[in-house]
C-alpha cells in the first residue's frame, strides 16, 4: 500500500514538474520576436547587441538573486574579469572569439568559486559589503596593472578575428547575431537548470534556508554552485562586450555596472529568468530614448521612471505575466 | 516592449532616409560626457561649438551644419556605439567632442573604418592623434603646455619640484614631460606622486609633497577637479606655510576659478588659453559665450569646442561642400586661423594643433579672478611627436 502511495505521489510530482517546466506559448513568442527584431531593425544592431549582452548579465544576476536569494552589489567583478580576459588573450594573439569566450568563462568561474566562500558568509548586509569589496579590489588591480590592462586609458589594440568565418562589421550585424545566439544557448541551459531538482532546491533555500537544511538540502554546497554559475554567466557577458566593441576599459569593473544590473533585474522582476532580459531591454531603450531627447537631463527622467516603477510594485511585470498565464491556461497557477 | 522597439527603429530609419534626401544638410555628431563627473567638460565644449555656429552662421559652402549631441556619460563602450550609430544611421560627416582619453581612443577604430574625421576637442593624451589617420585635435597635447613651462621654472630659480598628477594617460604625459626637460636643464624632481582618477583626495599627497620641502609643487589634474585641490591646499594651511604651487592651467580652470577664492592669487600656471587673453576676438568670444550660457565663463574646453567647429566649417569650405571624409581630413591639414586663444595651426604631418603656450599669474581684477598671461612661448608643436 505504502509503496503504491509513494509511486502515485512520485507520478504526481513528475506531472507537476513537467507542467511547471513546460514551455508556455508566450515564451515561444518572446524568442520569435527576438529573432524577428534582428531582421526588422538592421540599423539598430549595435543597440540590440548591447541589450543582448546586458540581458545575459542580468540573467546571471537573476540566477543568484532571484533563485537563490543571494544579493550582490559587486557582480561587475565577474563581468569585468570576463571582459579583460577576452581582451588580453586577443591582444596576445589568440584572436578566435570562441576560444576567448571559453577562457573568459573559465576565469570568471574560478573567481566565482573562490569568492563564493567569502560572499556566502553572514547576512544580506555582509554579502552586499563583501561583493562590493571584491569588485572594488578587482577594479584597483586592473588600474594598477597598467602594462597589462592599459590602466585608465583602456585596453588598446584588440583585433578580434572572424567568428566561424564571419568578420565583425561596423554595422554590428555579426556582433549582434553572435551575442543573441550566445544569449539564447545560455538561456536554454539556465532554464534547464532552474527547472531541475537542483533549481527547486535553490528556491527552497531562498524561501527558508533553515527549513531547506532540515529536509536535507545541502544549503552551502548549492549556494556555492549557483554563485559560481552566475559568475560564469557574467564572465561570458563581459567577454561578449569586449569582443564586440573590441575594447575594454576600467569601466567594465566600475560600481555603476553592478548597480545598473541590479536595477535591470528589479525592473523586469526577479526569479523567472525573463525578468533580467525584459529589464535590460526596458532599461536600455528607456536610456537610449531619453538621452536622445535630452542629453543633459535624461538621468532625471530615468530616475523618476524608476521611482514610479518601484512604487508601483517591484514585480509588476511578473504579476502581469501571471495574470496572462492564468487567463490563457486555467488551473496551471504558479 | 518589442513594439516600442519597433517604433523607435522605424523612426531612426525614417531619419536616415530624410537626411539622405536633404542634400543640403551636413550633420556633425557630437559625443560628450553631458552627465556624470565630467559633465562640465561636455557643457563647455558644446557651448563653444554652438557659439561658433551662432556667430558665423550655420551654412558653409551651401551646406547647413547641424549638430547631433549625444551623451556617453564618460563610458567608452557607449562612446563607441554612439559613434557607430551616428556614422551608420545619421550619416554624419564628422565626429566631434570626446571628453577623456579612453573615450577618444574607443571611437578611433570607427573613424578609421568609416573614414570619417574625428575631431578631439577635450582629451589631451599626446598619443591620441596617432590612433587613426582620421583624427585631428583642437584641444591640446599635454606636453605642449608642460615642456615649455620648465624653461620658465629654471629661469625663475625653481630647482627642486615634487610633481602630483592624476593617475591616467594625460597625467603620465604631464609627469614625463615636466621631468625630462626640467632635469635636462639642471632641475631635480624629488618625488613624483600619482593620485587616483576616481574620488580623488589630494590632502595626503599635498602633505607628502610639502614634507619634501621642494621649491615648488607641480600639479596636473583633469578639468573640473582643480577646485578640490585648491580647497584642500588651503585647508591644510599649506598656502600660509610658504609652499609654492605651480601647474598646468587645468588647476585654475576659468570655469571654476571665481569659486576657488583667494588661495589661487599669485599662482603661476601654463596653458594655451585664458579667458583673460588680450585680443578683441577673445573679448567678443567671452562676452558672447557668457550671454548665451547664463554668464558662464569659457575655459580651455569651451575654446576647443569653438575651434573644433571652426576646423570642421573651414574644411567644408575648402572642399567646396564636399563631405567625403578623406577629403575633409585632407582639407583640415595645414589650416591656420586666429582663435580666441591666439594663432593656431593644424600640423599637416601629425594633424595635431600647434599653438602658443602662455605663462599666467592668477590675479584679481574688477572683483573677479583671472589668469593674466605675462609670457608667451610662440607656436609650440607637441614635443612628444617632434622627436619621432
Amino acid at each position: 500500500m505504502t509503496t503504491q502511495r509513494i509511486a502515485t505521489l512520485r507520478l504526481q510530482a513528475v506531472g507537476l514538474h513537467d507542467r511547471l517546466s513546460a514551455w508556455h506559448w508566450s515564451e515561444y513568442l518572446f524568442w520569435v520576436l527576438v529573432a524577428a527584431s534582428y531582421f526588422l531593425f538592421p540599423s539598430r544592431h549595435l543597440l540590440m547587441n548591447e541589450i543582448a549582452i546586458l540581458a545575459l548579465f542580468s540573467l546571471s544576476l537573476d540566477l543568484i538573486l532571484g533563485y537563490a536569494g543571494v544579493i550582490s552589489l559587486g557582480h561587475a567583478a565577474f563581468f569585468g574579469l570576463g571582459a579583460y580576459t577576452a581582451g588580453i588573450i586577443t591582444k596576445f594573439g589568440v584572436t578566435d572569439p570562441l576560444i576567448g569566450l571559453g577562457c573568459a568563462t573559465l576565469a570568471a568561474t574560478a573567481l566565482g568559486l573562490a569568492t563564493s566562500f567569502l560572499a556566502l558568509r553572514g547576512s544580506d548586509l555582509t554579502r552586499l559589503m563583501v561583493t562590493l569589496g571584491v569588485a572594488l579590489v578587482l577594479y584597483e588591480i586592473a588600474n594598477r596593472l597598467g602594462w597589462l590592462t592599459g590602466g585608465a586609458d583602456g585596453l588598446q589594440g584588440m583585433d578580434v578575428g572572424p567568428i566561424l568565418g564571419f568578420d565583425f562589421d561596423i554595422f554590428g550585424a555579426v556582433a549582434n547575431a553572435y551575442s543573441l545566439i550566445v544569449l539564447f544557448v545560455l538561456f536554454l541551459i539556465a532554464r534547464r537548470v532552474v527547472h531541475s531538482p537542483f533549481g527547486w532546491s535553490l528556491r527552497a533555500i531562498r524561501d527558508n534556508p533553515l527549513r531547506a537544511a532540515a529536509i536535507g538540502v545541502p544549503v552551502r554546497g548549492r549556494l556555492v554552485a549557483v554563485y559560481t554559475l552566475g559568475a560564469a554567466y557574467a564572465g561570458v557577458a563581459g567577454a561578449l562586450l569586449a569582443q564586440t566593441t573590441q575594447f575594454a576599459s576600467l569601466d567594465v569593473l566600475a560600481f555603476h555596472r553592478s548597480a545598473d544590473v541590479l536595477l535591470m533585474v528589479t525592473i523586469g522582476g526577479v526569479g523567472y529568468l525573463y525578468g533580467g532580459l525584459i529589464g535590460a531591454l526596458v532599461f536600455k531603450i528607456m536610456q537610449d530614448t531619453l538621452s536622445n531627447l535630452t542629453p543633459q537631463y535624461w538621468e532625471f527622467w530615468i530616475g523618476l521612471v524608476l521611482v514610479v516603477l518601484v512604487l508601483g510594485g517591484r514585480d509588476w511585470l511578473e504579476r502581469l505575466a501571471a495574470l496572462v498565464a492564468r487567463r490563457t491556461r486555467p488551473g496551471a497557477g504558479r | 516592449m518589442r513594439n516600442r522597439f519597433g517604433l523607435l527603429g522605424a523612426a531612426m530609419l525614417g531619419l536616415g532616409v530624410a537626411s539622405a534626401s536633404a542634400q543640403e544638410v551636413a550633420r556633425v555628431g557630437v559625443i560628450l560626457p553631458m552627465t556624470g563627473p565630467f559633465a562640465s567638460t561636455g557643457k563647455q565644449v558644446v557651448a563653444g561649438m554652438r557659439l561658433y555656429l551662432a556667430q558665423h552662421g550655420d551654412v558653409v559652402a551651401g551646406r547647413r551644419i547641424e549638430l547631433l549631441l549625444k551623451d556617453d556619460g564618460g563610458v567608452p563602450d557607449v562612446t563607441k556605439r554612439l559613434a557607430q550609430e551616428l556614422v551608420i544611421n545619421d550619416h554624419v560627416v564628422a565626429l566631434g567632442g570626446f571628453g577623456l582619453t579612453p573615450l577618444a581612443l574607443a571611437a578611433s577604430s570607427v573613424a578609421t573604418q568609416a573614414k570619417v574625421p574625428e575631431i578631439v576637442m577635450a582629451a589631451a593624451t599626446s598619443s591620441i592623434t596617432e590612433a587613426s589617420p582620421y583624427i585631428s585635435r583642437t584641444s591640446q597635447a599635454l606636453p605642449q603646455t608642460v615642456a615649455p613651462f620648465t624653461d620658465w621654472c629654471i629661469a625663475n630659480g625653481i630647482r627642486s619640484v615634487v610633481t602630483i598628477v592624476t593617475d591616467y594617460g594625460p597625467g603620465y604625459d604631464a609627469e614625463k614631460w615636466f621631468k625630462e626637460p626640467f632635469e635636462k636643464q639642471g632641475g631635480k624632481v624629488v618625488a613624483a606622486l600619482r593620485v587616483p582618477v576616481a574620488n580623488p583626495d589630494f590632502a595626503p599627497f599635498l602633505q607628502r609633497a610639502a614634507d619634501a620641502k621642494p621649491d615648488a609643487i607641480f600639479i596636473f589634474v583633469p578639468a573640473g577637479v582643480g577646485a578640490v585641490v585648491m580647497k584642500q591646499f588651503a585647508e591644510r594651511g599649506l598656502d600660509k606655510a610658504g609652499v609654492r604651487l605651480i601647474g598646468t592651467g587645468d588647476v585654475v580652470d576659468d570655469d571654476l576659478l571665481n569659486n576657488m577664492g583667494d588661495v589661487t592669487l599669485g599662482m603661476i600656471t601654463s596653458q594655451h588659453y585664458s579667458a583673460a587673453h588680450d585680443s578683441d576676438l577673445n573679448r567678443r568670444f567671452v562676452a558672447d559665450f557668457g550671454k548665451a550660457n547664463e554668464g558662464m565663463r569659457p575655459n580651455f574646453m569651451g575654446v576647443s569646442g569653438y575651434d573644433g567647429m571652426a576646423l570642421i566649417a573651414r574644411a567644408i569650405a575648402r572642399t567646396g561642400g564636399d563631405t567625403d571624409g578623406t577629403k575633409l581630413i585632407e582639407a583640415m591639414k595645414g589650416q591656420s586661423w586666429e582663435s580666441p586663444r591666439g594663432p593656431v595651426l593644424i600640423d599637416p604631418a601629425t594633424r595635431e594643433i600647434v599653438q602658443n603656450d602662455y605663462i599666467r599669474r592668477t590675479e584679481r581684477r574688477d572683483g573677479q579672478l583671472w589668469n593674466i598671461e605675462f609670457a608667451t612661448i610662440p607656436m609650440v608643436r607637441d614635443p612628444a611627436k617632434a622627436g619621432k
